[in-house]
C-alpha cells in the first residue's frame, strides 16, 4: 500500500464512454477508481460471444504513457527486467516494474512507437488501479533528460475474439494485413488517429485501440455496427483471462511477490538476467537460481463448486498455497482456479484439495492455460 | 398459500406449517448467471436472517439468510443439474429448499408482494 499522504478521498471517476456503457444497458461498478460496465447482457453471453465472435471492451481506466528521449530505452531499462533497447519500432513486449526487492510493482506492456527518423519514444500500457503509482516511481527514477507524459485525454478499448479481425479489416481496410500477434502501428482512420496494437488480455486474436476521448464513443458505435462485434463487460474480460491463465495484477501477483514465483521469468530476457543493471536484479536472480519456494499454478477443480481468492490449498493435512483467482470457466463448464503453492507440489497432475467453507474440493495441478491461446502469428 | 418476501431478496412460500424458499427474480437478476447453489442438507436448523445457502455466480459467491426460524426438510435436488434454474425461474422450479415454520409470528415482519414491489423500486 502507498504511504503517500498526498492521496485523498476522491469522486469515483468517469471514463470517455461512461455515458455510451449506459445507454447500451451496462449495469456499472467502480472499479480502479472508475465507473466501469460490468457487464450487458450477461457475462456468460458475452463471454461466450467473444470466444467465438468478437467482443468490445473498454479499458480506458488503464494507464497509457509514453517515456521519450534519446536516452529513453536505456532508461527503462533500469527499471524493467526486459530488453527494450533491441525491441523494434512496432514491436510490443510484456514487461514488469519491479521494486529493489524484486516485488511486482506492475505488469505492462511496452511498445516502441519511435517514428523514422524520430525521437526513440515507448508506449507503455500500465494498470489502472496502479497506474498513479507507477507515474510516481518512474517520475522518480527516470532521468530528467527524458519525458514522461500521461495520455490522459486518451480511451483504450480492446476489440477481442476470433472475428476481431474480420470485423476490423471491414471496417479499416487493410490495416491488419502485415500486423501480426504483439505488433503495433499508427493508424489515421478518418480525423481519428489512431494507435491499433494485435494484442489483448483474453486468450484470443484481438486489437488494442487508442483513440483520442473525443472520437471513443463514434469508434465504438461504428466497430459495433459490424455483426461480430458485441460490447462485452469486465466481468467476462475477467472469466477470458483466467481460462487464458493471464495473471492479474493486485490479485496473482503484487509487491510481495517475484517474477519468478508468479511464473513470469519469459518477461526476464536472458541477456538481462545474465547482465543485470535493472532494480531488483539481485533480488530476482536470487531466486531464480535457488528456485522459487512457492510457485502460481493452474487448478482444476472437480464438481461444480468454484474456489475463489483466497481459499486455502492444502496437501492431505499441511496448507501449501492459496488460490488467488478463482471461478467458473464458462468454456469448460467447470470450476479452476490459480494459486500460489510450495513448489513441492507444482508438478503437472499433483492431487491437492481447496477449502471452501470447510469442505474439501479435490483439485488437480493443471499447465496453463486453460483454454487454449489463439493469437495470430502470421501465416 | 401466501408468499412474502425479505429485505434480503429472499421469498417463502408458506402452506400449511412447512415453506418453501428461495431468492428472487430481481435478485437473480443482479446476481447474473448462476453456476452453483451450496443447499443446507435435511435436518440442518436454521434461525432467521442466518446463513442458510449459498449461491455462486461466474463473478461470486453470496449468502442466502433463512427468512425465518426452522428446520430443513428438503433441498431442490433439481439445483444441482442446473444452477440456471435459478437464473430461468427464480420464484418457481429454481426453488432452494423446505423448511419448517419454527415461528409463524416471525411472518408478520416480512413484506407481501406489493411492499416488496415498492421495495425494490426503491433501490
Amino acid at each position: 500500500m502507498s504511504e503517500d499522504t498526498e492521496i485523498e478521498e476522491t469522486e469515483t471517476g468517469t471514463l470517455p464512454l461512461d455515458a455510451w456503457h449506459r445507454g447500451k444497458g451496462a449495469r456499472m461498478v467502480e472499479f480502479a477508481g472508475y465507473w466501469m460496465p460490468i457487464q450487458y447482457e450477461g457475462i456468460v453471453a458475452e463471454h461466450e460471444w467473444t470466444r467465438t465472435n468478437a467482443g468490445l471492451f473498454d479499458v480506458s481506466h488503464m494507464g497509457q504513457l509514453t517515456v521519450s528521449g534519446e536516452k529513453a530505452a536505456a532508461e527503462l531499462e533500469k527499471l524493467l527486467p526486459g530488453a527494450i533497447s533491441t525491441l523494434k519500432p512496432g514491436r510490443v513486449r510484456y514487461s514488469l516494474l519491479l521494486n529493489e526487492e524484486g516485488g511486482v510493482i506492475d505488469d505492462l506492456m511496452v511498445t516502441n512507437v519511435t517514428e523514422e527518423g524520430g525521437e526513440p519514444t515507448y508506449y507503455l500500457v500500465v494498470n489502472g488501479a496502479t497506474k498513479w503509482d507507477d507515474i510516481g516511481h518512474l517520475r522518480e527514477h527516470l532521468d530528467d533528460d527524458v519525458t514522461l507524459t500521461h495520455m490522459d485525454e486518451q480511451a483504450l478499448v480492446a476489440l477481442q475474439g476470433p472475428n476481431a479481425a474480420t470485423a476490423l479489416n471491414r471496417v479499416m481496410r487493410g490495416l491488419i494485413d502485415d500486423l501480426v500477434f504483439m505488433q503495433s502501428v499508427d493508424y489515421q482512420f478518418g480525423e481519428w488517429p489512431l494507435r491499433i496494437t494485435r494484442s489483448g488480455y483474453t486468450g484470443e486474436d484481438g486489437f488494442e485501440i487508442s483513440v483520442p476521448a473525443e472520437f471513443a464513443e463514434a469508434l465504438c458505435d461504428r466497430l459495433c455496427a459490424e455483426i461480430e462485434v458485441r460490447p462485452a463487460g469486465l466481468g467476462a474480460r475477467d472469466s477470458l483471462r483466467l481460462e487464458a491463465g493471464l495473471p492479474l495484477y493486485g490479485h496473482d501477483m503484487d509487491e510481495s511477490v517475484d517474477p519468478v514465483s508468479a511464473d513470469l521469468t519469459f518477461a526476464l530476457t536472458k541477456k538481462r538476467r545474465e547482465e543485470g543493471g535493472w532494480m531488483g536484479h539481485e533480488a530476482v536472480m536470487k531466486v531464480f537460481d535457488a528456485g522459487p519456494a512457492q510457485k502460481r499454478v493452474g487448478l482444476a477443480i472437480e464438481g461444480r463448486m468454484p474456489a475463489r481468492e483466497g481459499a486455502e490449498i492444502y496437501a492431505g493435512e499441511s496448507k501449501v498455497g492459496r488460490v488467488t483467482s478463482g471461478g467458473f470457466s464458462p468454456t469448460l463448464g467447470a470450476p479452476i482456479a490459480m494459486g500460489y503453492v510450495a513448489s513441492a507440489h507444482t508438478a503437472e497432475g499433483t492431487a491437492l484439495e481447496i477449502e471452501v467453507r470447510n469442505k474439501r474440493l479435490p483439485a488437480k495441478v493443471v499447465s496453463l492455460p486453460f483454454v487454449p491461446h489463439n493469437y495470430y502469428r502470421g501465416n | 398459500m401466501a408468499r412474502y418476501f425479505t429485505d434480503e431478496h429472499e421469498w417463502i412460500d408458506v402452506d400449511g406449517d412447512t415453506a418453501t424458499v428461495g431468492i428472487t427474480d430481481y435478485a437473480q437478476g443482479q446476481l447474473g448467471d448462476i453456476v452453483f447453489v451450496e443447499l443446507p442438507s435435511a435436518g440442518t436448523s436454521l434461525s432467521k436472517g442466518g446463513d442458510a445457502a449459498v449461491v455462486e455466480s461466474v463473478k461470486a459467491a453470496s449468502d442466502v439468510y433463512a427468512p425465518i426460524d426452522g428446520e430443513v426438510t428438503e433441498g431442490n435436488g433439481a439445483l444441482e443439474d442446473d444452477p440456471a434454474l435459478v437464473n430461468t425461474a427464480s420464484e418457481g422450479d429454481g426453488w432452494f429448499f423446505k423448511m419448517t415454520i419454527g415461528d409463524a409470528s416471525q411472518l408478520d415482519g416480512l413484506m407481501d408482494e406489493a411492499g416488496y414491489k415498492a421495495f425494490c423500486d426503491s433501490l
